[in-house]
């Protein structure tokens, strides 16, 4: 009955979409106040009835119902409470539900959030939500169906994939779909603006925070994603340039674009044509990863069971959405204004090239990502493009933007002379250079690529610093209030500390991914009991294995201990499991997280009696690239706290002018 | 005039639809083969753990053989590795790798790592006799019969239906034929 009542939610909810999809737009068309003012009940009608349809999915997956065919292909009935629950959103049909939740739950939150948004503008922004929910609704009621019953009912389930038996399948796809999802909001705004022709500062002001967040919540998504297959996978990498990680990757790139567009667009009313291209963008994007992880067309890692009707599905969705925001772009472009004039060398100039930069960079990782699909499609044969093609494209493009990205900042709006700006980044530049060089010595040796990704990575963090004394140095002319330093340090607008947090983010990124590739030690023994190795001042000693039994796998589990300098630093227990459902074996690696590096021991092949193949990797620094991940996220979160996104805006379309209010 | 260049995006995306469209048509891991039926390109490749070693195709004539392309940067291949080790445990065929435009050192590490299925695996650092084999993308597995023809092309992981359905069923005709 359960699963019956969830399907039923589910067609009521393309009931409350189309009259949302519908009537509060023409209402904004014609100016029906009444109209408009279904737009806000509606949302919270199609949050309640989603919210519905996803409680029975968990109900009958926490209940173990094998009737329902979702439950009896992901779940057993040995598999624990709560990776039952995550194996509701584990599947193809699953996930799309989560997706759903999500993008309702969006809905209602613009429509709960935006109380200063004037009503045909909300009423629009939500009718577009709606319409976009509407096409995932009949996705999942047309081609995948959570809720399909199967007879004769199994006794019992196929179980979960033993590799998302972890808790990062709680966590990563939710917060991963939170921000694919979220990029439908700016696409919202945007659509909203273009269909009633005001797209102005105004607007770009009210879509940044929405557009922040959403970004936020797809830099944890996928740093949540690679820190799981780092620990998860046991090969040691953190990234790589699957089709799937592509997918999410590419509207974060453009998100991030857009996220930097939109400052210019809200302080000096430029770029508007192109931001509303790159909101369009972002989510198209994350409409297009969809497609390829669900479709088959392109062979990857851990794509879902592919579906030739359903990739058509998407594909028509993807391309009735997009081509029809495209064509209104094209109607209504022509008449966006292009905003003030400024110089050649100027924060728009510097925030250009970031954007000009990133957009290559999608570019790049979408060419290599379609580039087998095109040889396909031409008749030129079947190819796959693997990680050396990434990052040779990837490395350089990145390397420039650092650059930029320790420039911009510093820059003033409008105009600056490169006189005045290279005397406020010389002092960065000079230590950036001799920290790089003495960290790379200290590391074990200077070469190229690791001198330049440390001196990027200081080079970040420099010109933050740089900044922050440029804006409170007891000289500087500024709109804080206060005399003394520390009075305008607490001054300081959230929407810049954000910034910077983000950027000393970034910062911390590329230092953990420079140390970890270039200083990276890897090494395989065969380890008897009480043999050791050492490896980089370590001493790794083998204490011998035994079985151990988990509640749906069996288990080899070896024990080593950690030595340095006579000291025992760490015990870790790597093991080999076998699940018993799938009978797949997976290896579980033992990991010893340090703020300096990780110690990161697997189990590979038995040898002999109790002798056993071990690998050990010293990883210098690694976490720090997740770390950096989140300072990265927590730094959008912290800018849209700042107080000019609180208070009641009033209706203006000038522009500020730039030297005072530099907050980006 | 002016007015036209605000059409290019859209211009442009409708050209990725039609691609994808097209994509959509094809199966990635479904590549006819011209090789099919014909003899196996010759080589004579070093073997990875005894690079003073070669071997060449007409070693292998005379028996039913399985050429298992891999290399050590392709994901997949872990993905595919438990088949390729049942596969050489339960002695279902001789299969021989072959490790292509890898690095010596990373694939042996790889084998040590994973296992090692393979009777030998043979080097192909510049991808040259992947190019006489239409190697597309790693992994491809070919079966090679008897008279030294490509009997069998599956490119992509192999996976149990793959092994059950397609090879076992071949494995049995081209090895009770003799």
């Amino acid at each position: 009955m359960i699963p019956e009542l969830g399907h039923f939610a589910l067609w009521l909810a393309v009931g409350v979409t189309l009259a949302l999809g519908t009537v509060p737009l023409i209402g904004a068309q014609r100016g029906r106040a009444d109209w408009m003012a279904l737009a806000r009940p509606a949302t919270h009608v199609l949050l309640a009835l989603i919210l519905f349809a996803f409680f029975c999915l968990l109900a009958s997956f926490v209940r173990n119902d094998f009737s329902v065919l979702n439950v009896a292909s992901n779940s057993n009935s040995e598999l624990p409470t709560m990776y039952r629950i995550a194996a509701s959103w584990g599947s193809h049909e699953g996930s799309l539900m989560l997706w759903l939740l999500m993008q309702a739950g969006w809905a209602w939150a613009v429509a709960a959030f935006s109380r200063n948004l004037p009503l045909p503008m909300l009423a629009r922004i939500l009718s577009v939500m709606g319409l976009l929910t509407l096409s995932f609704l009949l996705f999942v009621l047309f081609t995948s169906n959570p809720f399909d019953r199967v007879f004769p009912v199994p006794l019992d389930g196929r179980d979960l994939n033993p590799q998302l038996q972890d808790p990062g399948m709680i966590f990563h796809p939710p917060m991963l779909y939170m921000g694919y999802v979220g990029l439908s909001v700016a696409f919202a705004f945007a659509v909203a603006a273009l269909i009633g022709g005001n797209l102005d500062t105004q607007w770009a002001r009210w879509s940044r925070p929405w557009t922040t967040v959403a970004w936020a919540f797809l830099t944890f998504g996928i740093a949540l994603g690679s820190w799981w297959a780092y620990y998860e996978l046991g090969w040691g990498g953190w990234w790589f340039w699957d089709a799937v990680e592509n997918a999410s990757f590419m509207p974060w790139l453009v998100a991030t674009a857009l996220i930097h567009s939109l400052a210019v667009a809200e302080k000096r009313g430029s770029f508007k044509n192109w931001t509303v291209l790159l909101a369009i963008l972002g989510y198209s994007l994350a409409l297009l990863g969809t497609f390829l992880v669900r479709s088959g067309v392109i062979t990857s890692v851990h794509s879902f069971a592919s579906d030739p009707a359903r990739g058509a599905f998407i594909l028509m969705m993807m391309g009735v959405t997009v081509a029809a925001a495209l064509t209104l772009y094209a109607w209504r472009a022509p008449r966006i204004g292009l905003g003030a004039r400024f110089g050649m060398l100027s924060r728009e100039t510097m925030l250009l090239a970031n954007n000009v930069l990133l957009i290559v960079a999608m570019a790049a990782v979408m060419l290599g990502t379609l580039y087998p699909l095109i040889l396909d499609a031409f008749g030129l044969g079947k190819i796959s493009v693997g990680p050396p093609y990434f990052n040779a494209v990837y490395v350089p493009i990145m390397a420039v933007l650092m650059f930029f990205m320790g420039v911009g900042p510093l820059s003033r709006w409008k105009n600056d002379s490169l006189p005045a700006l290279a005397v406020r980044l010389r002092w960065a530049a000079g230590v950036a250079v001799v920290s790089a060089a003495l960290t790379a010595w200290g590391s074990g040796g200077i070469g190229f690529g690791g001198f330049v990704g440390l001196l990027m990575a200081y080079w970040i963090l420099y010109t933050v610093v740089a900044e922050i004394w440029d804006r409170v140095q007891p000289s500087a002319a500024t709109a804080l209030g206060g005399s003394t330093v520390w009075q305008r340090l607490g001054q300081l607008p959230r929407a810049s500390v954000g910034m910077w947090v983000a950027h000393a983010g970034t910062a911390m990124f590329v230092f953990g991914v420079t140390m970890v590739s270039v200083y990276d030690i890897e090494k395989d023994v065969a380890m008897g009991m009480g043999e050791s190795t050492t490896v980089r001042g370590y001493t790794f000693t083998y204490q011998g294995s035994r079985p151990v039994n988990g509640p749906n796998y069996e288990a080899i589990r070896g024990h080593l201990i950690v030595t340095r300098d006579g000291q025992q630093v760490s015990e870790l227990y790597p093991e080999k499991r076998v699940y018993r459902v799938q009978r797949m074996p997976m290896t579980e690696a033992a990991i010893d997280t340090r703020w300096h590096g990780d110690l990161y021991v697997q189990m590979g092949e038995p040898l002999a009696q109790d002798k056993w193949l071990v690998r050990i990797w010293v990883k210098p620094f690694v976490t720090w690239i997740w770390i950096g991940c989140m300072f990265m996220g927590l730094g959008g979160i912290w800018a849209i706290t700042d107080r000019r996104y609180r208070q009641r805006v009033t209706r203006s379309s000038t522009a500020p002018t730039g030297a005072a209010g530099a907050a980006v | 005039m002016k007015r036209l260049r605000f059409l290019w995006p859209l211009a442009l995306f409708l050209g990725v639809v039609v691609l994808l469209f097209a994509g959509l048509g094809l199966n990635p891991r479904e590549v006819p083969s011209p090789l099919i039926g014909k003899p196996a390109p010759a080589f004579a490749l070093p073997k990875l753990h005894a690079p003073e070693q070669t071997i060449r195709r007409d070693d292998l004539l005379g028996k039913v053989w399985m050429l298992n392309v891999w290399a050590s940067w392709c994901a997949p291949c872990q993905e595919e590795h438990p088949l390729v080790l049942d596969i050489a445990k339960r002695n279902l065929v001789a299969v021989y790798g072959l490790n292509y435009k890898d690095q010596g050192d990373a694939a042996r590490r790889w084998l040590a790592r994973l296992g090692d299925p393979y009777v030998a695996t043979l080097v192909d650092a510049d991808g040259r006799i992947g190019i006489d084999y239409g190697v597309y993308g790693v992994p491809e597995t070919f079966i090679i019969d008897r008279q030294g023809q490509i009997r069998f092309k599956h490119t992509g992981p192999l996976t149990p239906d793959v092994l059950r359905t397609r090879i076992e069923p071949l494995l049995k005709e081209l090895q009770g034929a003799g």
